[in-house]
């Protein structure tokens, strides 16, 4: 297979890339070439193979009851996985709360399969070089079944109004020794850290071209990573605590990204650096 | 007087409505309840930092743009809280404010127990020697930061207040208050001063 071994070359001279002075307009050169390339051949995806394994996931029987997650229900009924991605994170009445795919997720292993939740979600990021956990493996499926779909958030039910609400006091909320908010580094256009460019989150145009973009690959890290854990490592480098998995300042914050993002492509998972 | 009473019905629905529609006072209250239950994991010393002081609750209330009345009250609160050095000498060495300008390390829980001293990462958002080609633009470029105020005494101390508490300013500005936090220390702020100040450094040449 050479075209896999030309990207699997790629791949490890984007990581050479040490000197970041003139790293981010090579990198980002290398970067182009890579999505051309998987333009040509989508199925090199190296995200594909977490999609794979949460297919397979999906359909395990698993867990102190033994079933597996098909009879999941992410919103449009059970079982229905296909566009489910494209309209969460939305109301759930059996658990009467807002809830994001991940933590949907965390729900019906939780009650289909009887796992217990803090099993579930002790290790829900995979380290660099890691393979993807089991629920980065099971997300990226899920979302995988809506790419090429477009956001359609629903504000229907008031806790679905209520939490973009609170997603966007939070995302403008500043907080912890630093005084970061969200907005400080993404409420502005063209911004940077260092060399790495900056979305203007709460612009739609900008939205619409990342948010969609997750789960995505990271080439930097050589595994997948979930909308919670990009916006766990956010808070991170706000120096707050660890957030925890599937929380309601984390799906709020998602709501508030996606209304941002309406009518945005859904790409996931994407290369990202 | 049917009128009268009709427009009067008007003016309180719409007035209901448009306060109803405005989430804010509740936003904040419910932001907090969410905070509180968000970080239930997190370990009792680490929460202090998830609650606000006054000056981060009216910059997020007002998305930083603070009226008048409250733009002065945060200016006057934040410089009350600059402490000098003791022996009157506001500029260190600038080859070590160099380093801290570079470093990014220090406050995120990785970095516990500390392995070294918090950097100011300046670097991150702002263009200091231009030599450093990787450079942030979250900040102004502060390259040739002294000779453009042509090394004057005044700004010195003015750049010294600017780095420990850049709000003493700027009302709700995006730099954090690094002084006034305790991220760095006096000393470092003395190096990081004269990183800017002084004609020898590269940011100035």
């Amino acid at each position: 297979m050479p075209r896999r071994l030309s990207l699997a070359l790629l791949l490890l001279s984007l990581l050479a890339f040490t000197a970041p002075a003139a790293a981010v307009d090579e990198t980002e050169k290398e970067l182009e070439k890579y999505r051309q390339m998987l333009k040509a051949d989508p199925w090199s995806n190296p995200g594909l193979l977490d999609a794979d394994r949460g297919e397979a996931l999906w359909k395990q029987q698993r867990g102190p009851k033994n079933v597996s997650l098909e009879q999941c229900d992410l919103g449009k009924g059970p079982g229905k996985v296909e566009g489910a991605f494209a309209e969460l994170p939305r109301y759930f009445k059996d658990a009467d709360r807002v809830l994001d795919l991940e933590s949907r997720l965390v729900w019906c292993m939780e009650t289909l399969q009887g796992l217990a939740r803090a099993e579930i979600v002790k290790r829900p990021y995979s380290k660099a070089n890691q393979a993807g956990t089991e629920l980065e493996a099971l997300a990226t499926y899920v979302a995988f079944k809506s790419n090429g779909l477009t956001y359609t958030p629903r504000l229907e039910h008031t806790k679905e109004k209520e939490a973009l609400a609170l997603g966007e006091t939070l995302f403008f909320r500043r907080q912890g020794p630093m005084d970061f908010a969200c907005a400080t580094c993404h409420g502005d256009t063209a911004k940077r850290i260092r060399l790495q460019a900056l979305p203007y989150l709460s612009k739609p145009e900008e939205a619409r071209a990342v948010v969609g973009e997750w789960p995505a690959y990271r080439v930097s890290q050589g595994t997948v990573m979930t909308m919670q854990h990009r916006i766990a490592d956010c808070y991170w480098q706000m120096r707050l605590p660890l957030i925890d998995y599937g929380s309601d300042v984390t799906v709020a914050l998602t709501m508030y990204l996606v209304n941002q993002a309406k009518g945005g492509a859904i790409t996931a998972p994407a290369i990202k650096r | 007087m049917k009128r009268l009473f009709a427009i009067a019905a008007a003016v309180v629905v719409i007035a209901a409505g448009v306060y109803l529609a405005l989430p804010r006072g509740q936003g904040a209250a419910s932001a907090d309840a969410a905070i509180k239950s968000s970080w239930a994991t997190a370990a009792p010393e680490w929460q202090a930092r998830l609650l606000q002081d006054e000056t981060q609750k009216v910059c997020s209330q007002y998305r930083n743009v603070p009226p008048k009345a409250v733009a002065e009250a945060i200016m006057a609160r934040e410089k009350a809280t600059i402490v000098y050095p003791a022996d009157g000498k506001l500029m260190g060495d600038w080859k070590k404010g160099e380093v801290l300008a570079q470093s990014g390390y220090g406050g995120r829980f990785t970095d516990y127990p500390p392995r070294a001293e918090n950097g100011g990462n300046c670097y991150a958002c702002h263009q200091l020697d231009a030599k450093e080609l990787s450079f942030g633009t979250l900040g102004p470029s502060l390259f040739e930061y002294g000779k453009n105020r042509k090394f004057a005494e005044a700004e010195v101390k003015a750049v010294y207040e600017r780095i420990y508490n850049p709000q003493a300013a700027i009302p709700c500005g995006n730099m954090p208050r690094l002084g006034a936090s305790k991220f760095l220390s006096v000393e470092q702020i003395k190096d990081l001063v004269a990183l800017l100040m002084s004609p020898e450094s590269p940011v100035n040449k």
